[in-house]
């Protein structure tokens, strides 16, 4: 046997063996190297981009770049309450913030865990050219906030600029004074509820879209080639035209003054003073992203429809069952693959969408991307920055999901 | 689908209901995009039907929207319309300035996103790639991770790129290199896929054909391999084209007012006050996309013809 494999060789002399690895690393490395410009290129203009952005979701140096002395005084005394000498740290800071001019930085940082101290510590920068030993007394005579622990320990927190404190309060929960967290006051649960918001909302279009979807991609997928092609123009063309030229048309047909109320007031359905609001709130979020999303839903369901034998269907019949056994039993089944991706695909895109809500959604229809616009406008680049990596981690795991159930590679356009 | 011969009334009832549940479901796709159509040539300053207009009084038309697509942003738009007003345009109206940035960076992101996704793809579709579905989710995903976190990043990053190796650079923010770069990125999936697509029906006999008669890689791939996946490259381009063409996120993040673009025109228009010329504009951007999508539709046809594969 060993024999046998040591007499094939190839012409110059080598085991076949060897030969056939070296040839099957260069073709690796041939097909590699085709692929590498593009690789390098999507990890520098995008993947890079993104982990730095998201780097800024556990870094925050606002305020332990402008309190060095606390920062050491923290770093002395692990689990100390404030002392004298804590006070009068305090007071060096303020006084050097106020040289600074930063104090509104180091603020903004600690006001993101205790609420109003973004005041505090501006005006008390101010004052800090007055500040006299005792410090304590003469801080608490400024503002008998700084007696308060919790604002001590938020500055404790903030005197790393590694920090976990913005993935706490995009999970809608603070510090207690004990160390350890708890959901926030139920009035101000905003971000957890939101991303509760933009899931049901995607999956209600989702749902809508695949009702929608059905019916069309089976009249597509039974019609003859030619006839199909035609329709499938219907689909194709909203698919092609400009997000944004969609959404205006909306905005035209559904408005108060628009084509729809108008058509339904000259019709004597709505009373002129009673005209429905479609557009600028939920509704027109999940109307206009349902039209702008069909396509996605439409174009899997049909190529898998396509495939479906109707000589199941007709033998199912030919054996007894009605119409409807012979597509609940027979036909639904197999559309299943086509369902699946089409509504992966549709909740995957609308969970991040950000213009149609913007341009229609109005207060009650914005969705969580609009949030992380909102703060990055507002330079809350560390909340939006926490907010964007818990919608990437949703997103990626749905995109994993996706991969492992229908395949990336099956993903087609038209 | 036609009614077989042994359906019971319900049957046929359902029948013609589901018929009509589909025209109504094209209707709700196709109408939106057809109704503006005669919208745009509102004579008032109306985004609905005057009763002129559902007449078809002549005096209910006019084309001073499209008139004001020129004239907005003009220095003189009252002069007389000879060479000079015409100069005119072309260098001030708002308009024609935002198409003429939509053009220039459409253009050179489908070059970028063209050139690198064709080669990667032909890799990709070669049974020796290494880590091919890894590799393949990470050039899929800039179209599946959502723009306002592409946009962030790209923001925060443009704004110092050398940042990340200790050295300053200067920025990439309100230049056309980093819009170029960003919708180039975006148009990678697009045209990774169609090519890749386009390559499963590709008989690889035929390169290896070309190479056993001499001809170097370079010369089978510009000469064998690139006529025949032409089509599905083109349709890739204009897939990265409509992507950039359409981008307003990014452009919102990261450009300056000199890289004002079409969409981010719109995008003002639609949340400042909005006037019937948007909808000019959308009837234009329309019939472009009529036209691409006719252009990809044939190249399809082409495609499946001079590769031997027959529609389904």
């Amino acid at each position: 046997m060993t024999d046998a494999t040591q007499l094939l060789t190839t012409a110059d002399g080598r085991p076949l063996k060897a030969a056939l690895a070296a040839a099957q690393a260069r073709a690796r490395r041939k097909a590699f190297f085709l692929v590498a410009p593009l690789l390098l290129f999507v990890v520098v203009t995008f993947i890079l981009p993104i982990g730095q952005m998201l780097q800024r979701s556990i870094y925050h140096d606002g305020f332990s770049s402008n309190a060095p002395a606390l920062a050491a005084w923290f770093d002395e005394n692990p689990d100390a309450m404030p002392d004298e000498a804590a006070y009068a740290a305090l007071a060096a800071d303020l006084l050097l913030m106020k040289n600074n001019k930063t104090a509104g930085e180091a603020g903004t940082r600690i006001n993101y865990t205790v609420s109003g101290t973004r005041s505090l510590f501006t005006s008390s920068a101010r004052n800090a050219d007055d500040l006299q030993p005792p410090f304590t007394d003469a801080l608490l005579a400024v503002d008998q906030k700084w007696a308060d622990p919790l604002i001590w320990q938020a500055m404790r927190a903030a005197a790393s600029p590694y920090t976990t404190d913005f993935y706490l309060i995009a999970l809608d929960r603070q510090r207690t004074a004990d160390g350890g967290t708890e959901v926030v006051a139920e009035n101000q649960r905003i971000y957890l509820w939101l991303f509760g918001k933009t899931f049901v909302l995607s999956a209600v279009i989702t749902i809508v879209c695949l009702l929608l979807a059905f019916p069309i991609a089976h009249l597509l997928a039974t019609l003859p080639m030619s006839k199909s092609n035609l329709l499938m123009i219907l689909v194709l063309l909203p698919f092609w035209t400009s997000l944004l030229v969609r959404t205006t048309s909306w905005i035209v047909l559904l408005q108060g003054q628009g084509v729809v109320n108008n058509v339904l007031v000259s019709l004597g359905l709505v009373a002129d003073d009673g005209r429905i609001t479609m557009i600028y709130n939920q509704t027109g979020t999940i109307i206009v992203m349902t039209h702008i999303l069909l396509p996605f839903m439409v174009l899997p369901l049909y190529s898998v429809m396509r495939t479906i034998k109707p000589s199941y269907a007709r033998a199912a019949r030919s054996l007894g069952a009605t119409s409807w056994t012979t597509f609940r039993r027979i036909y639904l089944p197999q559309t299943l693959p086509g369902m699946g991706a089409g509504a992966l695909l549709v909740f995957i895109l609308a969970v991040g969408y950000y213009i149609t809500p913007a341009l229609v959604g109005g207060a009650d229809g914005q969705l969580i991307s609009n949030m992380i616009q909102f703060h990055m406008s507002k330079s809350n680049w560390s909340l939006a920055a926490a907010l964007s990596g818990m919608l990437l981690l949703g997103v990626l795991l749905l995109y994993w999901l996706y991969d492992r159930l229908v395949g990336i590679d099956k993903l087609k356009l038209g | 689908m036609a009614l077989p011969a042994y359906a019971d009334p319900l049957e046929r009832v359902w029948y013609y209901t589901y018929h009509a549940i589909c025209v109504a479901i094209f209707i709700f796709l196709i109408a939106p995009i057809i109704i503006i159509m005669p919208l745009s040539f509102n004579a008032e300053p109306y985004f609905t039907f005057t009763e002129k207009m559902l007449t078809f009084d002549p005096e209910g038309y006019s084309l001073r929207w499209y008139d004001l697509l020129l004239t907005f942003g003009m220095t003189l738009p009252d002069a007389a319309r000879d060479g000079s007003w015409w100069a005119d345009v072309w260098a001030n109206a708002t308009w024609v300035r935002a198409a003429k940035n939509s053009i220039i960076i459409g253009f050179w992101s489908t070059i970028v996103a063209t050139c690198l996704g064709t080669l990667a793809a032909l890799g990709l579709s070669r049974s020796e790639m290494p880590y091919r579905r890894v590799i393949m989710a990470i050039l899929i995903s800039p179209m599946i991770v959502p723009i306002i976190i592409i946009a962030t990043g790209l923001f925060f990053f443009y704004s110092s790129p050398c940042a990340i190796v200790g050295l300053d650079c200067g920025r990439l923010t309100a230049t056309y290199t980093g819009v170029v770069l960003a919708h180039a990125t975006l148009g990678i999936p697009f045209v990774i896929i169609t090519v890749t697509a386009t390559l499963i029906g590709f008989d690889q006999s035929l390169a290896r054909a070309a190479a056993s008669l001499g001809a170097s890689p370079q010369r089978t791939f510009f000469k064998v391999i690139l006529p025949l996946i032409l089509p599905g490259v083109v349709s890739g381009a204009l897939f990265a084209f409509v992507t950039s063409f359409d981008e307003v996120v990014a452009v919102l993040f990261i450009a300056g007012p000199e890289q004002q673009t079409i969409p981010r025109q719109m995008w003002n228009g639609i949340r400042e006050a909005i006037s019937p010329a948007i909808l000019s504009v959308a009837t234009i951007l329309v019939i472009i996309s009529i036209a691409l999508l006719a252009t990809v539709e044939l190249l399809r046809r082409r495609s499946e013809r001079i590769r031997g594969v027959t529609p389904q």
